[in-house]
């Protein structure tokens, strides 16, 4: 339970498991096998559950496919959705064309080598995705390294359970609805907030709004966000 | 990893949102590392900001960039290379004090940090991060409060063994105090202990600035 009422916005608890650490050092060399007939994108719809859960069950599957059988097609098609995205992340950021060409590269490849550690109860593709992009953005922009929190430990790897999974991807479809319907403004904010390695700062200069302006607005975004990840 | 103490001063969504996003300084994402490694509530709202970052990936048609034409096969190409500069692993040794991120920059446990006193039993050791904003570790012995100046940038400061007290409240293990430049605390602070902690500030460091306030607050410097 939490008791702070104004950590509502979880969607990631439930269902949460396991560590989930992208950059940490990977000590689980033995990879895990699903049980054979486990077709993550098909299998077992839970009742009342939506059918568009945009494609991210999908991706959800072609990350098991890529993991379990080095499917080239599966990583072709994850590849043309993300790349583009990523190379958008990395010029938005201050990388020019060839240099972002070359990152984006690097971050689906990334994607290929560590698909053992996606958790697909612990976070859709699109995010786990991000948070590669973004490591990269800061090791090669920014050239830092980023400290990671402290591993958790949480017992034996195991297949995550069908129902987390499903809860976590349907969550972020939740979420990005959310993000859509957001007031223009606020969308905006919350755009450039993750969109172009702005503080909040450095967005009051650009827009020649005050800062306390963006950050309610931001405030007001996030709250509706919370409203809505209810 | 249990908590005999439960945290009650955590970080704010700006500076969690600015770690998912990628756009805090080093010294600033030390602090965030440090804190979600004591702080399962702030991870836990770490995890939701890195999720709003896929969904504006994700929703981000009309800022994606097209690819080359043969960037796919350049990656399959990248891919039979192998894994990219797998970090070796790091046999490290649990530390009471510091958590891991700590001890990556200091390159080992406590015993490894390098003090240097600054005065009235007051040490410091200056972690190494970019320029933007800087990161140390304080040692500061049972001590009194002195009046505050008042703060230039932000200032995080978390502890991380004994504890401290101040008009916002008792800080101890895990606890973040955030002060910015339109907070001035008068300091009614005491330490019952010896207090080890984990200061971060975007203040340019100006002499009177070298020292982080709540040293100045409790070492009367
Ligand atoms: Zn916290």
């Amino acid at each position: 339970m939490l008791k702070e009422p104004k950590f509502i916005f979880d969607p990631l608890l439930r269902g949460r498991r396991r560590p989930f650490m992208l950059t940490g050092v990977d000590t689980t060399e033995t990879q895990t096998t699903p049980p054979p007939g486990v077709v993550l994108a098909r299998a077992e719809r839970p009742k009342g559950m939506k059918n568009s859960d945009g494609k991210r069950m999908l991706w959800v599957s072609h990350m098991t496919r890529i993991r379990d059988h080095q499917d080239q097609a599966a990583f072709a098609e994850l590849f043309d959705h993300f790349a583009p995205r990523v190379k958008g992340f990395l010029i938005k950021s201050g990388a020019n064309n060839s240099l972002a060409e070359e990152c984006a590269q690097e971050v689906m490849a990334t994607c290929w080598h560590k698909a053992h550690m996606f958790d697909p109860a612990r976070a859709s593709v699109a995010t786990w995705i991000f948070t590669i992009a973004r490591n990269r953005k800061i090791d090669v922009l920014r050239k830092e390294r980023r400290p990671e929190p402290e591993e958790l430990t949480w017992g034996p790897e195991e297949e995550p359970d069908q129902a987390d999974v499903m809860a976590i991807q349907q969550e972020s479809e939740i979420l990005g609805r959310a993000i859509a319907e957001l007031p223009e403004a606020q969308r905006e904010l919350i755009q450039k907030a993750y969109f172009g390695d702005f503080t909040h700062s450095e967005i009051a200069d650009q827009t020649g709004l005050p800062l306390g302006t963006i950050k309610s607005r931001i405030r007001l975004a996030l709250e509706r966000l919370r409203h809505a990840m209810k | 990893m249990k908590m005999a103490h439960e945290i009650k001063h955590h970080l704010t969504d700006d500076i969690l949102m600015g770690y998912a996003a990628g756009t805090l300084p080093e010294a600033f994402n030390l602090m965030v590392a440090a804190h979600l490694s004591l702080c399962d509530t702030c991870r836990a709202q770490a995890e939701s900001f890195d999720a709003v970052g896929g969904e504006v990936l994700n929703e981000s048609m009309s800022n994606s960039a097209a690819m080359t034409s043969d960037s796919l096969a350049a990656t399959m190409a990248l891919i039979a290379d192998g894994a990219m500069n797998s970090e070796a692993a790091v046999e490290q040794t649990a530390d009471p004090v510091l958590p891991k991120p700590l001890r990556n920059y200091v390159g080992g446990s406590l015993d490894d940090v390098n003090w240097r006193g600054v005065g009235m039993g007051v040490k410091q050791a200056i972690l190494p991060t970019s320029s933007g904003a800087s990161a140390r570790l304080l040692f500061i012995p049972a001590g009194a409060a002195m009046p505050d100046h008042g703060h230039r940038g932000v200032e995080m400061t978390m502890v991380l063994k004994g504890a401290f007290q101040d008009e916002d409240g008792y800080f101890a293990r895990g606890d973040v105090e955030i002060a910015d430049s339109d907070l001035h605390h008068t300091p009614v602070a005491d330490i019952h202990e010896d207090c080890i902690c984990l200061a971060v500030t975007d203040a340019p460091l100006t002499f009177e600035g070298l020292l982080p306030k709540i040293v100045q607050r409790f070492a009367r410097i």
